[in-house]
């Protein structure tokens, strides 16, 4: 797409966040969706375009009352909304739909209205890795990680670095579920869940939804709160089995789509003022920076632990806490989305000074998706 | 289509330290490069589910089990026996 074409004009979260017993995915969907409508003034007779995963667009249209000319299903992980705001950009572009309304609810703690986790068992999961145990993402999205360390010298408190940083971010978010300062130590002696990986090198489980709307950057001033515009996007996929990720120690849809979205956005890493890594565990910030090319191979660590992605760093990153310590609801890609439209347009609880370009990364599955967002408060010219 | 030689080396893993039906923790839960060169999910058995006795890049080979008369799963042991 033409970089700063289409723009994001509506954007909100659930009312409430962590434990909420009163709303089924549905519900939470059309929480988001209501509020999101709310803060672009808009109502659902006003909406032509949808997308969703978890559950069917064709769910959420009805439930709010819309009718769409273009729907996109897309479902593949976390990730999915990123995913969903490229095509959304191309499809306005194109002329499929004029106003996009991108929405995320998930029951992830209370599971009220939601189904099981987990694939056939004629899946390739189903055939070549659940025998062997695994229980979840803990003991599979981690799996990584110790050939990264052997790779690059790296060790847990590396892992731990990252839980720290973003608990000091989470602590000036009071929608965060973790706010308590914690330390190296905390993190390491917390419970063991995957060795290496302990309970606080995880992300939360809890309750919430997110939505976005999109529209054509000429449109864009007639709406109430300032627009965030889409510089550059970008998608990939590489495997649906955490064990053929060809390079343990890099993503290649990270990768892809990384470059994908620099290349379109034409900005370099150094114009980058803030920036989202889907954080499901400790260790994907540091695949996540290195990936997307902000250091070399490596070097994410050491970046960490000389503060660059802390309060007053050069590279802010994750400053809602992130899954580690805002909220994780199972896909969390709508989160990070969201506090990117919330830094550009000054209204963050974290707020960083003089943001003009976000990027929003996301990871679906084990390492097997990946989405890259590139937002700017400023049109490019 | 090839024959596995059933040797390999570890190359990554983590070590579940909750018990799930069926799998008493603490287990690997392990990727193994083959000497062919595939990575494949499995077990590591026969070994201390520590960091200390699974080093990456140890030499590992197959040993099936028996899980039904139809099924036989590949697991990794270290090789030349048990440490």
């Amino acid at each position: 797409m033409k970089p700063g074409t289409v723009a994001v004009v509506g954007a909100a979260e659930t009312t409430d966040m962590g434990t909420i017993t009163n709303l089924s995915v549905i519900g939470l969907h059309a929480d988001a969706a209501i509020n999101a409508m709310a803060d672009a003034g808009l109502g659902p007779g006003d909406i032509d375009g949808i997308a969703t995963a978890g559950v069917s667009p064709t769910e959420v249209a009805m439930y709010l009352g819309i009718t769409p000319t273009y729907v996109d299903g897309t479902s593949v992980g976390g990730c999915s909304f990123m995913l969903h705001v490229r095509h959304a950009a191309a499809a306005i572009n194109e002329g499929l739909a004029s106003t996009i309304l991108i929405t995320h609810g998930e029951s992830g703690r209370s599971r009220v209205g939601a189904g099981r986790f987990g694939g056939s068992s004629a899946s390739l999961g189903g055939q070549f890795e659940a025998p062997y145990g695994p229980a979840g993402p803990p003991t599979m999205f981690t799996i990584p990680w110790l050939r990264y360390a052997k790779t690059y010298g790296a060790s847990e408190r590396d892992l731990a670095n990252v839980a720290v940083v973003q608990r000091e971010w989470a602590g000036q978010n009071p929608r965060a579920k973790f706010r308590d300062p914690i330390s190296v130590e905390d993190v390491l002696d917390a419970t063991m869940i995957a060795t290496p990986f302990t309970k606080l090198m995880c992300c939360l489980v809890t309750d919430g939804g997110g939505a976005l709307i999109l529209t054509s950057a000429e449109r864009a001033g007639e709406f109430a709160a300032k627009p965030v515009f889409i510089l550059g996007t970008g998608e990939s996929v590489e495997t649906p089995v955490v064990s053929q990720m060809a390079d343990f120690t890099s993503s290649k849809a990270f990768r892809v789509s990384g470059a994908k979205a620099f290349a379109e956005a034409g900005i370099a890493r150094e114009d980058v003022d803030h920036l989202m890594i889907y954080d499901a565990f400790a260790h994907l910030p540091i695949y996540g920076l290195e990936d997307l090319e902000f250091v070399g191979k490596g070097e994410a660590p050491g970046f960490i632990a000389d503060g660059n992605t802390a309060i007053g760093g050069s590279l802010p990153l994750n400053t809602n806490g992130g899954g580690l310590s805002y909220m994780h609801s199972g896909m969390y890609g709508m989160y990070a989305l969201q506090e990117s439209v919330r830094q550009l347009r000054g209204t963050a609880a974290a707020q960083v000074d003089d943001v003009e370009v976000s990027v929003s990364h996301g990871v679906g599955g084990m390492f097997g998706a990946s989405g890259t967002i590139i937002f700017s408060n400023a049109k490019p010219s | 289509m090839f024959s596995a030689s059933g040797r390999g080396t570890l190359y990554s893993y983590v070590i579940n330290q909750r018990s799930m039906p069926g799998y008493e923790a603490p287990y690997s839960i392990a990727v193994v490069e083959l000497e062919e060169g595939p990575r494949m999910m499995t077990n590591i058995i026969g070994c201390e589910q520590t960091t200390e006795a699974l080093e990456l890049d140890m030499a590992v080979e197959v040993t099936f089990e028996q899980c039904s008369d139809e099924i036989a799963l590949p697991l990794f042991t270290p090789a030349g026996g048990a440490r």
